[in-house]
């Protein structure tokens, strides 16, 4: 039997023949980064490697590191491997971790979905013998509506709260949901303030050269813009001062976890929009199918029960513990997280 | 479906109380408006108002259906239940989505549909169903099965759903209120003319007099929490007031009228049957009369009893208990187990309603009939499951709280406190001079480790919100002293705290069993309790009442928390 060209080790996913980890969790020599969420994209690892679009989030986040870049496709030689990234479209610069030794090839996904979202490379299929998949929404009740419809849903949750002459704020993600939810709001229904938080990285996006709507700082507009605005913020940031400043307004998240009731009840908003930039349970059978793999390694997430269900198909299939999302794997939403854009 | 779907996400959505009243007045006044709507709009009040069905399909045949239509393995129906909380949420979630579109009225689905299933057989509900899902919208689910499995649990109380009806209607609430009066009754299937004879323009000399079987609306009473020095300021002088015991029973209304008697819980449903011996009551009582009191059960004897407020043979709570879970009450049960009506305030007599009558009044006609019924009664040796309410005097407020010290060995959990001047009034009154006060003993309570969690329903899914706590076995110095799981408990702590313990839970989980984690132990919680008695049930072999976190102790380490010897010296006639 062959080695494995990937284990979980104290630090994180480890390559022993490359000698690199895969998103460690505590510093490492060199960490290959998946994307820039802060649970994958961690502080203190002596080099990091990831897609040439990562990079810029990865600066912003960590500050004067060493940063090598890939495009997506592109290979270099680690060690005994050769490594290449390929799109996971999941978050701009997102990848999966294509790992080739003597013809065995392993891939770890990173987070991922398979709706192409407008704004990051849309996910490919990598065939492999060993697929590493997260599984943050690995159980059947996650069936997520196409992203079409959903934001059909906001835009007409801003124009209806625009008539009646309030704001609407949402919540979401800094990076990734928020460029998302950008992308595809119709900028002719009223003015679009970001947060302080999220605006450096929709300038990430435009200097890549994704078209994003103009955006403003909430202290740009007049009593008649907040009135019809579309407010985008950070989770954390609405407990601050800066959400008085929008007077009566109605609010709203957008997450996979705004699925179930009980998550939006507890959300306490308005409104809850189901978008996620992860892959849903069809999304996650259909790309774990895709890559012709027989063995399949579960993280973050239903670990337990999406490799339970695949070994019943027939696969070789056993949960991967890690630390991305929440303690334990079991990224739940009660806990405010703003690091894995779910 | 569609309309009460609709009306269903807009008051599940709604993140005040002042949005979901909103959205019930919107929909009142459409459909008061439209008279197509009133067989739905009668449903649709029903359900809001907590009314629900005796079952119309079984659970496990709701699961059944969804594992033939997901093609998923059993087990991972049960994880998915566990993430939710909610079977009908679940069973929404899964379901493939539907292949046509129907619309068929609240009605319709349950006169036609639900309420016939209970006369087929599962073959017949299996496949009825499976039809009916394959036509709804994926929307409409979610209100469906939980209108099938039994809760909706919105957060829409009667009370609420009252004031919208009156405000959608201009109607006084005090007759909505009486309109209301068991309209949401397990076994009713309210038809059109029930939702017209709720909101029709009141009616010449309509003063919300009950007909027939049906009750008044009941006063409820404040807790009291104020301390005795603020009594004077607050309450003023001793005499002003009516003082009785708060007994631990179930409140009930007795009502007499044309030769025909019903009594009523608190809950507004019909419990005649449930308490047989109370027909004797007619054969003594005058005609035209309601009582208000409280059921308990009382020493079995046979011979008539000289004082009718003699209540030194009151049972505790447990035994009513296992009465109320009977679907057949045996003789032998209601040899040993008879309930007697405690009344305390009269509400009608002669077919007169006396609620605005003050409580002296009303007080001294209720001494005067029930001692006459009283006094029929022993001519004949017969002992009457009858008694008054016995009232308490004491020169002032100190004596009151000394003599409310002896309420649990009387069988008691503190006094009521009655304005004698105040009317009887509807339902739990805001504010005013006229309320009624519950002032209950402080808790029991002792110091508990948490040891097992379960995650909660609702609001909680998904959150390690239901705790099981137990005491220790034995002192410190014991070694081999184990925690012995005695209470269960899910309320008083803050969101906060519950998502601090909840991750607590997470980190120190020693094995999962399907929902519920044992946990290593490491937190204390001040456990509250209102009563406590033996049981043979549980493995501590004590039964605590209305368990719930008073406090968490974050200051104290496992090692002190108390002992079993704690929790049995609180036992009626323990070492305390």
């Amino acid at each position: 039997m062959t080695k494995d060209l990937i284990v979980p080790v104290a630090e994180g996913l480890y390559c022993p023949p490359g000698n690199f980890h895969i998103d460690p969790w505590r510093p490492a020599a060199l960490a290959v980064i998946t994307h820039g969420h802060s649970d994958h994209a961690r502080w203190g690892s002596g080099a990091y490697l990831c897609h040439e679009d990562c990079a810029p989030i990865l600066r912003r986040r960590l500050g004067d590191v060493r940063i090598e870049t890939l495009r997506y496709g592109e290979s270099r030689d680690i060690g005994e491997v050769r490594l290449s990234l390929h799109p996971a479209g999941h978050v701009i610069g997102s990848a999966q971790v294509r790992i080739e030794r003597r013809g065995e090839v392993w891939v770890a996904s990173g987070d991922y979905k398979l709706e192409a979202d407008g704004v990051s490379a849309p996910f490919e299929p990598v065939p492999c013998d060993v697929f590493i998949t997260e599984s943050t929404f690995g159980l059947p009740i996650y069936r997520w509506r196409a992203q079409a419809e959903v934001m059909a849903d906001i835009n007409s949750w801003w124009a209806e709260n625009a008539r009646a002459g309030r704001a609407s704020v949402m919540q979401a993600y800094g990076l990734g949901k928020a460029q998302r939810l950008l992308k595809h709001l119709d900028a002719n229904i009223g003015p679009i303030v970001c947060h302080g938080a999220i605006e450096p990285l929709n300038q990430i996006h435009r200097d890549l050269g994704i078209a994003l709507p103009p955006t403003f700082n909430v202290g740009a507009l007049d009593k008649a813009g907040l009135s019809r605005c579309f407010a985008l913020a950070p989770p954390h940031a609405v407990q601050s001062g800066w959400i008085r400043r929008f007077g009566d307004h109605s609010d709203a998240f957008a997450s996979g976890w705004m699925r179930l009731r009980g998550n939006r009840r507890r959300r306490g908003v308005d409104q809850g929009f189901a978008l996620s930039d992860h892959a849903d349970w069809p999304a996650l059978l259909q790309a774990i199918a895709a890559t012709g793999a027989e063995r399949i390694l579960v993280t973050h997430g239903s670990g337990e029960a999406l490799s339970r269900y695949l070994r019943e198909k027939g696969y070789d299939a056993r949960p991967m513990a890690t630390e991305y999302g929440d303690e334990e794997g079991e990224a739940e939403p009660n806990v405010d997280v703003d690091t894995d854009g779910a | 479906m569609k309309t009460f779907a609709t009306l269903f996400r807009r008051i599940d959505a709604a993140t005040s109380t002042q949005h979901k009243r909103q959205a019930l007045i919107d929909y009142l006044r459409l459909a008061v408006g439209d008279p197509e709507q009133y067989a739905s709009a009668a449903w649709t009040v029903y359900f809001l108002a907590g009314g629900k069905p005796r079952q119309m399909i079984s659970t496990k045949l709701l699961r059944q259906l969804a594992l033939e239509a997901t093609d998923l393995p059993e087990w991972l129906l049960d994880e998915c239940y566990h993430s939710v909380g909610d079977l009908a949420e679940t069973l929404a979630l899964l379901l493939p989505p539907p292949t046509r579109m129907e619309d068929a009225p609240l009605d319709l689905w349950m006169n036609e549909r639900l309420l016939p299933l209970r006369e087929r057989d599962d073959a017949a509900r299996q496949a009825a169903l499976r039809e009916w899902l394959d036509a709804m919208p994926s929307d409409d689910r979610l209100p469906f099965f939980k209108l099938v499995t039994g809760e909706l649990r919105i957060g829409v109380s009667k009370l609420q759903m009252t004031q919208a009806i009156a405000q959608a209607t201009e109607l006084d609430a005090k007759l909505v209120a009486q309109r209301m009066m068991g309209y949401t009754q397990a076994n009713r299937a309210p038809q059109a003319q029930d939702f017209i004879a709720l909101v029709a323009p009141a009616e010449a000399g309509e003063d919300g007099r009950p007909l027939r079987g049906q009750p008044y609306p009941f006063f409820l009473a404040h807790p009291l929490q104020a301390p005795l020095s603020a009594f004077p300021e607050l309450l003023g002088a001793v005499d002003d007031w009516l003082v009785e015991w708060k007994f631990d029973g179930i409140r009930a209304q007795f009502i007499h009228r044309a030769g025909e008697w019903w009594l009523w819980s608190r809950g507004e449903e019909l419990v005649s049957d449930s308490f047989p011996e109370l027909a004797a009551l007619v054969d003594f009582l005058p005609d035209d009369i309601v009582l208000d009191g409280e059921l308990i059960v009382v020493a079995p004897r046979s011979d008539a009893r000289s004082a009718v407020d003699d209540l030194s043979d009151l049972r505790p709570f447990s035994e009513l208990q296992q009465r109320l879970g009977r679907k057949v009450l045996t003789p032998k049960m209601l040899r040993d187990r008879p309930v007697a009506l405690i009344a305390y305030d009269l509400l009608e007599k002669d077919g007169h309603d006396l609620r605005e009558k003050p409580q002296r009044e009303r007080r001294a006609l209720l001494e005067e009939a029930v001692s006459r019924t009283h006094a029929c009664a022993m001519q004949v040796g017969a002992d009457l499951p009858l008694r008054l309410s016995p009232a308490l005097t004491q020169p002032d407020w100190e004596s009151f709280a000394r003599q409310r010290e002896e309420a649990r060995a009387r069988g008691a959990e503190g006094m009521m406190l009655k304005a004698m001047n105040a009317p009887y009034g509807v339902g739990r009154q805001k504010s005013g001079a006229n309320l009624w006060w519950k002032w209950k003993l402080d808790p029991m309570s002792v110091d508990a480790v948490l040891i097992y969690a379960a995650r909660g329903h609702g609001r909680r899914s998904g959150v390690y919100s239901d705790y099981t706590f137990g005491v220790w076995s034995g002192p410190p110095e014991q070694t081999d002293r184990t925690l012995l799981p005695f209470a269960k408990a899910y309320s008083g702590l803050s969101d906060e705290e519950m998502r601090k313990v909840d991750a607590t839970i997470r980190r120190t989980t020693i094995e999962n069993f399907g929902p519920v984690r044992s946990v290593r132990p490491t937190m204390v919680f001040e456990l509250g309790f209102e009563g406590i008695g033996a049981s043979n049930r549980h493995k501590s072999g004590i039964a605590v009442r209305f368990p719930r976190m008073l406090r968490w102790r974050q200051d104290k380490p496992v090692e002190d928390a108390d002992t079993i010897e704690a929790l049995h010296a609180l036992l009626p006639g323990g070492g305390a």
